[in-house]
Order: C-alpha cells, then sequence, then structure tokens
C-alpha cells in the first residue's frame, strides 16, 4: 500500500468522483450492461462448460442408444409385424429422444444460476451492482436461454444425424428434408431453451438448489408418474397438460392422440416457464436478498 | 453522505433495527459500533438496498440507493468477503462487476494491485485465504471509485500486517474526502481507526458522538483517592452527592465529582489526602458500560451458576 497515511481529521469537504455522471447512463444502457456481466458470470466458470458438454453428450448417446434399441427389436421381427412396426415408428422422435436426459442437466444448470448465488452469498454484491432487480433476473434469463436454444439446437441437430444414421441400417430412417423433421429437431433445441428458462425461473422462486432442483424433477418426471397412474379418463387428460407430455408434443413427427398438437402443446409448456418467471420475479422484487 | 432516517426493521416478529436516525458525514471515518446481534448488518444490508425497511428510509449520495442510475461509482460496500463463486478467478469476479457498472475492466487490475492481490488475479476464488477474500472485497468496494464506503468487518481473517493497512486505507480515504462507514464489534479498533462513533445496541442507536466526546458522553470518570480517614471522607463526599466505594488501605472510588471539587471538599472536612488520581475510564469501559444492557448472548455468570 503506497498510499501516504493522512492526519487524523480530515478537511470535510465532500468527495467529488472524477467521472460519474449518472445521466448518459439510461435504463437501456444499464440493462445491455447487465446482460453482458451475466454473461461474463457463465463463461467464466468451469462448471457451465462440463454440464453443457455432459448434457450434449448425454443427448447425442441416449438418442443413439434408443435408436439401437429400435433397430435390434425390428430386426427381430416377421415381415408382417415389420409392416405394422414402420406404420407405428417415428424415426425423428428417436432421433433426438435425448432431450428427456439433457433437460436434467439444463434445467439444473438453469436452476443454479439464481440459486447459486443464493448459497454463496453473491446475491448481495449482484444485486448491490444492479440494484433494478428485474434487470438482473431478466439479464440472466436471456443469457441462459439463448445458452440452451444453442446447447439444445447443436445437440437436437447431432442427435438427429447419429440416431438416422443408425436406423438407416435397417430403412428405418428419415431425413431432414422430409415434411415435420425441421420441426421436430428444432423442437429439440426450443425444448431446451424453455426448460432452462423454467429453471432460472424455479431458481428465483425457491432460491435453495436442493429445493428448486426437487421442483424441477417433481415437474419433470413425479408428475407424470402419478397422472400415469390416475383412472382412465382422468390420467391421459392431466398427462397432456404436464410440462414435458406437453412440451414434447413438438417432437413427435407422426400425429397422436395421447398428446397435444405440436405448437399449442409448446405454448402449453412455455407457460410454465413464463408462470415461474413471473413467480420468480416477484418473489424477488418483494424479498429480502 | 449516509442520512439515516427513522429506520426500522423486523424480521418476523424479531425487531433487528429499531427507529435509528443518523448521519453518516464525509471526510471522516465514521465507526459503527455494537455487540454481535446489535443491528449493524442489517442497518448496512439497508444502506445499500437489500433488504426493505418495514419503517424509515435511508439515503446515500443524497437518493434511496435503488435509485441511483450506476451505484459502484457513488457507493462501495464490503458486506461479506466470502460472498464469491468459488469456481471464478479473482480478476473475472472484478471484471463482471466493471461492466455492470460501465466501468472500464483495466480498472478491475487496477483495483487488484491496489489491494495487493495482483499475484492472485488468476486464482480462483476457492483457492484465496480468507485474508485474501477480504482484500478481494475491499478492491470491489473501491472499483467504482466511489464517494461513500461501507466495510462490514473489514479486519476480519486479515493478518496483523493487513490490519494496519486497513487502517491506513480508511484513513486516506476518509482524507481524500469520502465519507467512510465502518462496523466492528471491537472497541479498540475504533479507537484506532475512527474520528466519529455510532454505537448500537439491541438495535437502537446508543451513542451519535466524535471519538473524543465518547468517553465523557458514558459518564465514566472516576477518582482515586487514599486518605488515613476513609470514613470522614467518605460521609462528606456522600453529603457532596458523589458515588463513593471503598477499598483496602484507605483507598475510595469517587464517581460523581471532579478532582477539584474532590480537594476543596477535603479541605472543609479537614481530612489529609495521599493520593487525588483522576481516572479515566478506556474506550473500551466506556463501551462495555453504555451497550451493557444491550447484549442479546450474554454468556451467564459461572459463578451464579455453580451456587444454584
Amino acid at each position: 500500500m503506497t498510499t501516504a497515511v493522512p492526519s487524523r481529521s480530515g478537511d470535510g469537504s465532500a468527495w467529488s468522483p472524477a467521472s460519474g455522471d449518472g445521466s448518459a447512463w439510461s435504463s437501456t444502457r444499464a440493462f445491455g450492461a447487465s446482460i453482458s456481466a451475466e454473461w461474463l458470470k457463465v463463461t467464466t466458470v468451469r462448471s457451465s462448460y462440463i454440464t453443457l458438454v455432459v448434457s450434449l453428450a448425454a443427448m447425442v448417446g441416449v438418442s443413439a442408444i434408443v435408436c439401437a434399441s429400435n433397430v435390434s427389436s425390428f430386426d427381430k421381427l416377421g415381415l408382417l409385424e415389420r409392416t405394422v412396426f414402420k406404420l407405428t415408428f417415428d424415426p425423428a422422435f428417436s432421433g433426438v429422444s435425448g432431450v428427456f436426459l439433457a433437460q436434467l442437466g439444463v434445467g439444473v444448470l438453469g436452476v443454479l444460476t439464481m440459486t447459486s448465488e443464493y448459497s454463496s452469498g453473491m446475491i448481495r454484491t449482484s444485486l448491490a451492482a444492479v440494484p433494478r432487480r428485474l434487470h438482473l433476473l431478466m439479464a440472466k434469463a436471456i443469457v441462459y436461454l439463448v445458452i440452451a436454444l444453442v446447447v439444445g439446437l447443436v445437440g437436437s441437430f447431432c442427435s438427429f444425424l447419429v440416431g438416422q444414421s443408425i436406423l438407416s441400417g435397417a430403412g428405418l430412417s428419415t431425413s431432414l428434408s422430409a415434411p415435420g423433421v425441421p420441426r421436430v429437431v428444432i423442437g429439440g433445441g426450443l425444448y431446451l431453451a424453455v426448460l432452462g428458462l423454467l429453471g432460472v425461473g424455479l431458481g428465483a422462486m425457491i432460491r435453495r438448489t436442493a429445493g428448486a432442483v426437487a421442483a424441477l424433477f417433481g415437474l419433470l418426471l413425479v408428475l407424470p408418474a402419478i397422472a400415469a397412474a390416475l383412472p382412465s379418463p382422468w390420467g391421459p387428460d392431466v398427462s397432456r397438460y404436464l410440462p414435458n407430455e406437453a412440451g414434447s408434443a413438438l417432437l413427435h413427427l407422426t400425429d397422436r392422440t395421447d398428446v397435444l398438437a405440436p405448437w399449442s402443446g409448446f405454448a402449453v409448456f412455455a407457460a410454465y416457464a413464463v408462470v415461474a418467471m413471473v413467480l420468480g420475479s416477484t418473489l424477488l422484487l418483494r424479498r429480502d436478498a | 453522505m449516509i442520512e439515516v432516517r427513522g429506520l426500522t426493521k423486523r424480521y418476523g416478529r424479531v425487531t433487528a433495527i429499531d427507529g435509528l436516525s443518523f448521519d453518516v458525514l464525509p471526510g471522516r471515518v465514521t465507526g459503527f459500533l455494537g455487540p454481535n446481534g446489535s443491528g449493524k448488518s442489517t442497518t448496512m444490508r439497508l444502506v445499500v438496498g437489500l433488504d426493505i425497511p418495514t419503517s424509515g428510509s435511508v439515503a446515500v449520495a443524497g437518493r434511496p440507493y435503488r435509485e441511483l442510475a450506476r451505484p459502484l461509482t457513488e457507493v462501495g460496500a464490503l458486506l461479506d468477503a466470502g460472498a464469491l463463486h468459488p469456481g471464478r478467478r479473482a480478476r473475472d469476479h472484478l471484471r463482471w462487476l466493471a461492466v455492470t457498472n460501465g466501468i472500464s475492466r483495466r480498472r478491475a487490475d487496477e483495483v487488484l494491485a491496489l489491494v495487493g492481490l495482483e499475484s492472485a488475479a488468476r486464482r480462483r476464488a476457492s483457492t484465496l485465504s480468507l485474508g485474501m477474500r477480504q482484500r478481494l472485497g475491499i478492491a470491489v468496494a473501491l472499483l467504482g471509485n466511489p464517494g461513500v464506503l461501507l466495510f462490514d468487518e473489514p479486519i476480519n481473517g486479515l493478518d496483523p500486517e493487513g490490519i494496519v493497512w486497513v487502517r491506513r486505507l480508511m484513513r486516506s480515504l476518509a482524507a481524500e474526502g469520502r465519507t467512510v462507514f465502518v462496523s466492528s464489534h471491537l472497541m479498540s479498533e475504533m479507537a484506532l481507526t475512527a474520528d466519529h462513533l455510532v454505537v448500537v445496541g439491541r438495535g437502537k442507536l446508543v451513542a451519535d458522538a466524535a471519538l473524543t466526546d465518547f468517553v465523557e458522553q458514558a459518564s465514566l470518570r472516576a477518582s482515586r483517592v487514599v486518605t488515613p480517614e476513609p470514613e470522614r471522607l467518605a460521609s462528606a463526599l456522600d453529603g457532596a452527592g458523589a458515588t463513593v466505594s471503598a477499598g483496602p488501605d484507605g483507598l475510595l472510588e469517587v464517581t460523581g465529582l471532579t478532582t477539584a471539587r474532590i480537594g476543596e471538599l477535603a479541605l472543609a472536612a479537614s481530612v489529609v489526602l495521599h493520593e487525588l488520581t483522576p481516572v479515566r475510564a478506556s474506550l473500551e469501559e466506556a463501551y462495555m458500560e453504555l451497550t451493557a444492557d444491550s447484549v442479546e448472548y450474554r454468556v451467564a455468570d459461572p459463578a451464579a451458576g455453580a451456587r444454584s
């Protein structure tokens, strides 16, 4: 420390900053700065990369396994059964089915964007730097939505290509130019993007990692199991409106009676994420940090 | 300048802060003193808008904190040095903070040098010692070159050299005309650093005074008197309104009268004095006296426990 030791009594004059002109700093500029800062936060921590790479690998891997197991059961069938199998088989859905494992990694990382700030106490530093709390949460949501979308699209595309090359051996594959297939492949990316947003929203609502992850897994894994156990008329009616069922409507190539139409299903899924974000924002604004 | 007005904060049924009002003025170090649990950290959090007051208000640089466009350029705060992502490098921590407030990224390296952490710039937070985190927290506070600085227990975890450095830093920041508000539960530390003291106990204001006035305000001035005739002198002093306690060998401890008045009363009573010494209470004693009623977590008297 090179600063000279000053005399004990200050002269009492007010400190004037060298370049402290807040007027040139608009709300838009402040929000843009928050987005850049959130981007820096995500990209300066190794665990972000690890989680995303593992999710990506899991997505491609699971898709490949699902396609391979379809090929092996197809190979065991007789001629007539093969015709029936082909009628109901959805090569595009099998090709992107790895999203259902990747969603866990992407969802948890979304939760962590908020809850890791609370567990480390860094939320106080963040809110002291960005006192407009909605700016902070929206910046996080936008940054993570984009990351999840890009990772989801890359993963979905790779899964699809790997899956089709496996399926082609049995003559079960489809191609990107077939009707509905681009929607399924892009849908894999959109599904993970919305799921990431749902994670951020739950993280903002619940603040604790364990609780928010439990809520996320409850929505994605436990609720469908409970709905499946409901008696006949209700079970399917409830099931199709659950987050992952509704969201996966976008991933089915063929029309199915047990799921919603692709885009309406996706809208229902997105609504869950929006509700989580609205509740998360409201609580963030009201609560002490 | 920090203006605290009628500030009250309740968490459920617990009142953490109860109607606090005081100003923290620029150009001097103001010590914020109180026992653990007396509401110091709560007050600090309210100042930077992290908690919402139940009633009352706080203004920093003339406005509520949340209305500041680029808060880090006006107010710097060290609230919790451990509030870091364990996997992020020290420099990256400063950089994202700089970005939020439109501060140049070069400034991150400047403040790292200022707190003596250049060599640790690329180390991840989890590998930093407590003292290094404390320095990094101080770097965060200085990042925007703000006119108002808050430090919550800044010397925690620092080695003796670090403590001396923090004291000098506080003094030099105040000498530059900045507002410096430092909390501590250690009176001895504040005696070395602060010009002015704001003392709280159980969320209430106990004292708001210059360091030099603090002991007087605590009215703990006493005198040591030694006389061959303690009984006679004691009754004479007692009659003049003093509080007298007798010790061995003619020693009396007298409070409530100046040494000059004691001398006059002794002369009037024709009592010989062997010693008459003013005893100034130490700051520590003054502080203990002031906050005696407001210590929330007091250790039970072991003697009392043994007797029962």
